[in-house]
């Protein structure tokens, strides 16, 4: 496949265990692929930015020996570039090193050049060069709660990052520890679950302590947002200040994704699983559930998805795009992608066997030269 | 004084110019710490695949003088001699 030029066309980011594959269509049903880039890297985030003249692809990347890096790609993957002093390195005194990259977040178009990231130890970060250099936000960092922050399975993390359109509210969420929000722009933070169970701990109702999956924020209701839980689906309508559970519907409340649509009010997806017995989907069917009524009810969504599917879908390893009707992606541990083109109703299967999908991310590219990809 | 070797594996010569050997003076670098600091001071980016910013050499990176793997001996501050040969090589691990 040559150049395309002026044309809409699509990109899908899917970082694996052991490298980073960039999938390429013009109708989000057949898709061709470059990769493995970073091969034996981790690949656990990605942030498609496309608020410049052309889309930068960032990643995190972590191989076991060599350790974390951020690297990014504005010939959408043909060159990686990672800054020679290290995107994001720990600063003297913290006594901390960085361990992986979990979250990549441009933030909106009125705020170019600014990157968030969320990192493991858990901390957060902020770029005001296009993610290649980010500063430590000492805040966070130095919270009196933070040495009362635990670990999840996956490692101690702040991994959702949601900002809003005034840039000074930013609500966090780390695993394990819950929610927290700032309302001026990262400056001070306190911890906002009231509502979400901790069933894990001996007061089921801390201030803090969850183990919030992931959040995500209404496309348009100020003020709301989504979150799953470590068992518990949730929206709050008054940022966090209180979590109503709205998992009714849902075949389990257990996840780790969700997703909210970038411009529709209302309408969110999650992939239930069975938990904490059997991490599967439940039964082994695997199911997309979308609610476009914020969580008053859920319409499952499994055609083209495979009959049996026994892997589970990671909190990073979803995501939708900016078009219209808004493209749904997600992929399983067991290595296979599966893209929708019409939010959810229908997938397609981008590519299977690759390694454990760790993240996937999409974006509209237009009027960019698309490198050779291999069908 | 003969200089000092630091042998890398393939993995890693890119990010030394495409070096498989490189080489301190003697003088310079009485300790492995010292010696990483002199070898990797023209390549950040290699310094940082071998330690973290506290340092700290990476959990799954070996160091070997003499034969003998750094940690069992004083680790960073294992002490290097003219002539010695350094070698860096990644450990069994992953899946």
């Amino acid at each position: 496949m040559g150049t395309m030029a002026n044309a809409e066309s699509y990109i899908l980011a899917i970082g694996t265990k052991k490298g980073l594959w960039l999938a390429h269509s013009t109708d989000r049903k057949e898709w061709s692929l470059s990769g493995p880039h970073f091969l034996m890297s981790e690949i656990p985030s990605i942030g498609i930015d496309t608020r410049g003249d052309s889309p930068r692809i960032m990643v995190g990347v972590r191989s076991e020996h060599w350790g974390p890096t951020v690297a990014h790609s504005d010939d959408l993957g043909a060159t990686w570039t990672e800054p020679e002093q290290g995107a994001i390195s720990f600063p003297e005194g913290t006594e901390a090193a960085l361990e992986r990259i979990w979250q990549i977040y441009p933030d909106a178009a009125s705020r170019p050049g600014v990157v968030w990231a969320g990192c493991e130890p858990i901390s957060v970060w902020k770029s005001t060069d296009g993610g290649e250099h980010f500063e430590l936000n000492r805040a966070l960092w130095d919270h009196p709660h933070r040495s009362e922050w635990g670990a999840g399975y996956g490692g101690a993390a702040a991994h959702s990052i949601v900002v809003d359109r005034s840039g000074e509210k930013v609500h966090i969420a780390m695993s394990t520890g819950g929610v927290y929000r700032s309302l001026d722009g990262g400056a001070s933070w306190e911890a906002r679950n009231k509502g979400i169970s901790a069933y894990f701990m001996p007061d089921p109702n801390p201030e803090f302590g969850q183990c919030v999956h992931k959040i995500a924020a209404d496309a348009a209701v100020d003020g709301r947002l989504y979150a799953q839980n470590h068992h518990g689906v949730y929206r709050t309508d008054d940022d966090g200040e209180n979590w109503e559970p709205i998992a009714d519907g849902l075949p389990a409340d257990f996840g780790f994704v969700m997703l909210t649509h970038p411009r529709r009010s209302g309408t969110a997806w999650v992939v239930p699983l069975k938990a904490d017995g059997e991490r599967i989907p439940p039964d082994g069917r695997l199911a997309v559930h979308r609610t476009d009524d914020a969580g008053g009810s859920w319409k499952r969504l499994e055609t083209g998805l495979p009959d049996h599917e026994y892997n589970s879908v990671l909190r990073d390893a979803a995501s939708v795009d900016t078009a219209e009707p808004v493209g749904v992606y997600f992929g399983t541990r067991g290595g296979t992608v599966y893209a929708s083109a019409d939010e959810g109703e229908s997938f397609t299967e981008v590519v299977s066997h690759l390694p454990d999908v760790l993240c996937v991310r999409a974006a509209v590219v237009s009027g960019a030269a698309v490198p050779a990809f291999s069908a | 004084m003969p200089d000092i070797t630091v042998v890398l594996p393939s993995v890693l010569q890119p990010l030394a110019g495409g070096q498989s050997l490189l080489t301190a003076p003697a003088g310079g670098a009485g300790t492995v710490g010292a010696l990483l600091d002199a070898v990797t001071g023209d390549y950040p980016v290699l310094a940082r695949r071998l330690r973290d910013e506290t340092g700290a050499l990476r959990r799954y990176v070996n160091i070997y003088v003499n034969g003998e793997e750094v940690r069992r001996l004083k680790g960073l501050e294992t002490e290097v001699s003219a002539g010695q040969e350094v070698l860096i090589i990644q450990s069994v691990a992953g899946g």
